[in-house]
């Protein structure tokens, strides 16, 4: 007997959505015959928003895109502000952008583990993912006052200076890491049913890869040796020894190892970082109104999620006539269908996970 | 008085002493596997109500009956109330045929710590909670929606081809006690701890848990409400107290497997190197210890499934088939092949 194709909604509200998308699958039986992805229901009109605020008043909108990881939508909203203008941010500045980029790589890293065992079905790393990211909240908190969405960075460099007690904060934590990473890898990375759930599943060719555009750890589980922090360097990274790890299976279970490899490089670039952090000026003198000449500027770095550009349109007022987000979470969803068709159902749900996605940053 | 109306009386008293107890217990275990999860997450769990949160249990119970009773528009009616309903009737019923322990004299006569003491025990138990599929396919076919559906139908699929490789790695302690009374199986296991048929039937006790374990519907076998492709499965579209029947009969049935293990594979109420019997206690005493063994027993199968589940992640649909028809059954077969010839040569 043929079975019929069931036709499935998935979401808006659906506890593995990872926020409110939704998704149109078509299933025959388990088997995945079709996935479409429908955006739109957190659409703040941010872009809009945007062209109504000075250049300063938009960096602590930019944290409400990838709201894991607020501070790199910060560092790639301002390199390209700071690009368009032409100045130069002061080394020491630099170095405290890098070691806090870094940490938000690891909070968004340590919160994507948990989210994706947890969509695989081991319950308990989400927490023990959490517990670590609180430690690395503490220090934002510390840092600028907020937990969340934290508003780091400046136009030309960072607004106050790191004091030793957020110092020893880092190291302490830098120090407590490596044990908790091992806790995770000793509940999943042996595990058999996890090597089950995620070896084989969601791949993706290096060619599908780079026409679907595809970019971060999903495009390097791939084989493709892609990281513009050491490709296209900014803000200092070419200062720092660490590697860009790749794999060349490109399902979840690559995935999974890939992004526990870059904790331990942001980790290496953290520790560097704070032993060889240069004295100086924190922030360069930027004119209090803003107005910047005529001109067009892109900009991109590399988000935890991938590749995270700007664009910037000026005019010659002090707000921008036109940004553009090249936001990866939503670049990277095209890549959804491919990745779980012919698969099973459940797999969608897995495959969605591996590609942290979030829908702040896809809807805008 | 009569002797058929004390025989009535001490009857409907173990009944409802049983129930009772299985109900009671089953609503702890909510609490207590919500505070063994926060353990294992380093959370405090429900800690509020009373202390340790002891009356968590009564909060939820009254906050289910107190919730608005909602029924789809599209459910077929009758079907939607007949799930819960039929559910958890079937989980209660094996345990008329479970024995909590000895036996007590009351009233001069001698009682079995046991609803009833049937020839066919574990037959009748299989039996009963094959039927219990059935609350589970009603409940999710009538709530009409499509995530309902598909967790009715795996849990169906699953639950057949678990009971063949469970109901085969019986078979093979069958061969070995000759008897399927449950009371008869746990005598056969009293002699010592290597008569234990954990010791006995290593391979078929792990077929047999593992088949349990799928049967129960626990992680890594919970695809029938994998949370996070299916929300909840089954019940999706059930609220209030009709959700909170099919979560207590959960429990329940998860009491069931840990009795049916500790019955079957861990000697029942027998304590190692202890013969209960010559000790010089009074018929009463050591009928009572004998209850406290065994429900020690069963509760501490039941923390182990709690704790598997806050470990674990889910196996897929299509690795569960493989390991049950492929892994497991072969396995069962094996088993129950090599003991037949042990027991022929012996």
């Amino acid at each position: 007997m043929a079975f019929k194709e069931i036709l499935l909604n998935m979401g808006p509200q659906h506890p593995s959505t990872h926020g409110v998308l939704r998704l149109k699958v078509a299933l025959d039986n388990e088997v995945v015959m079709k996935v479409t992805p429908v955006l739109g229901y957190l659409h703040r009109g941010m872009e809009k928003l945007f062209e109504n605020r000075t250049y300063q008043q938009i960096t602590p909108l930019t944290d409400r895109f990838d709201y894991l990881a607020a501070i790199s939508n910060n560092l790639g909203y301002l390199l390209a502000v700071e690009k368009l203008m032409g100045i130069e941010v002061p080394k020491r500045a630099q170095y405290i952008r890098v070691i806090f980029t870094e940490l938000q790589r690891l909070a968004s890293h340590l919160a994507w583990v948990g989210f994706f065992a947890n969509d695989i079905g081991a319950m308990s790393v989400l927490l023990y993912g959490f517990i670590e990211r609180e430690d690395i909240l503490e220090i934002f908190e510390e840092y600028s006052g907020a937990r969340l969405t934290v508003h780091a960075f400046r136009v030309g460099g960072v607004p106050t200076d790191i004091n030793d007690k957020i110092i020893d904060m880092i190291n302490t934590f830098i120090l407590k890491l490596p044990k908790r990473i091992a806790d995770i890898e000793t509940l999943l990375t042996g595990n058999r049913i996890w090597k089950h759930r995620t070896i084989g599943v969601g791949v993706i060719s290096p060619e599908d890869a780079i026409s679907l555009g595809l970019t971060g750890p999903s495009l390097r589980s791939t084989g493709i040796k892609w990281d513009i922090r050491k490709d296209i360097p900014y803000s200092s990274y070419q200062d720092f020894q660490f590697e860009v790890p790749t794999s060349a299976n490109g399902d979840l279970y690559d995935r999974y190892v890939l992004r526990l490899e870059e904790i331990k490089q942001s980790m290496r670039i953290i520790r560097q970082a704070l032993d060889t952090l240069p004295q100086g000026e924190t922030l360069t003198k930027v004119p209090r109104v803003l107005k910047i000449a005529p001109g067009e500027v892109f900009h991109s770095i590399e988000a935890p999620k991938g590749e995270l550009g700007f664009y910037i349109k000026s005019n010659g007022t002090d707000k921008p006539e036109r940004v553009k987000m090249k936001s990866p979470s939503f670049i990277n969803m095209q890549s959804l269908e491919t990745m779980c068709l012919g698969n099973l159902f459940a797999d969608i749900v897995a495959v969605l996970g591996s590609l942290d996605i979030v829908l702040g940053e896809i809807d805008k | 008085m009569e002797e058929w109306i004390i025989d009535i009386l001490i009857s409907l008293a173990k009944t409802l002493a049983f129930f009772g107890v299985i109900l009671l217990w089953a609503a702890y275990i909510t609490l207590g596997e919500r505070r063994f999860a926060s353990f294992f997450q380093n959370r405090l769990g429900p800690n509020r109500a009373g202390i340790f949160g002891l009356l968590q249990p009564l909060a939820d119970g009254i906050k289910f009956m107190m919730k608005e009773e909602i029924i789809p528009k599209n459910a077929n009616r009758a079907f939607y109330l007949l799930g819960p309903t039929l559910f958890i009737t079937i989980a209660l019923i094996p345990w008329a045929a479970i024995p909590f322990g000895d036996t007590v004299v009351i009233a001069g006569r001698e009682v079995k710590l046991q609803i009833v003491d049937l020839n066919v025990g574990i037959l009748f138990m299989i039996a009963v909670s094959s039927i219990g599929v059935y609350g589970i396919m009603i409940g999710g076919w009538a709530s009409n929606n499509k995530y309902s559906l598909l967790g009715a139908i795996r849990s169906s699929a699953q639950l057949i081809s678990y009971e063949i490789t469970m109901g085969i790695a019986l078979a093979a302690v069958f061969l070995l006690s000759g008897s399927l009374s449950t009371r008869d199986i746990i005598i056969a296991q009293m002699q010592s701890p290597w008569h234990w048929n954990v010791f006995v039937q290593p391979l078929g006790f792990i077929v047999f848990f593992v088949s349990i374990l799928a049967e129960t519907n626990r992680v890594p076998f919970d695809l029938a409400e994998a949370e996070s492709e299916l929300i909840v499965g089954y019940h999706t579209e059930y609220g209030a107290f009709k959700f909170a029947m099919y979560m207590l009969s959960e429990y329940i049935n998860l009491i069931t497997a840990s009795a049916l293990i500790t019955l079957l594979y861990f000697g029942g109420w027998g304590i190692p190197f202890v013969d209960l019997g010559r000790l010089g206690l009074s018929v009463n005493l050591a009928g009572l210890i004998s209850v406290i063994v065994f429900l020690v027993k069963t509760g501490f199968f039941v923390f182990v499934f709690i704790w598997i589940r806050w470990t674990l992640p889910r196996f897929r649909y299509d690795q569960l088939m493989n390991l049950g028809w492929k892994i497991l059954l072969p396995l069962a077969l094996v088993n129950l092949f090599g003991t037949a010839v042990v027991a022929l040569l012996v």
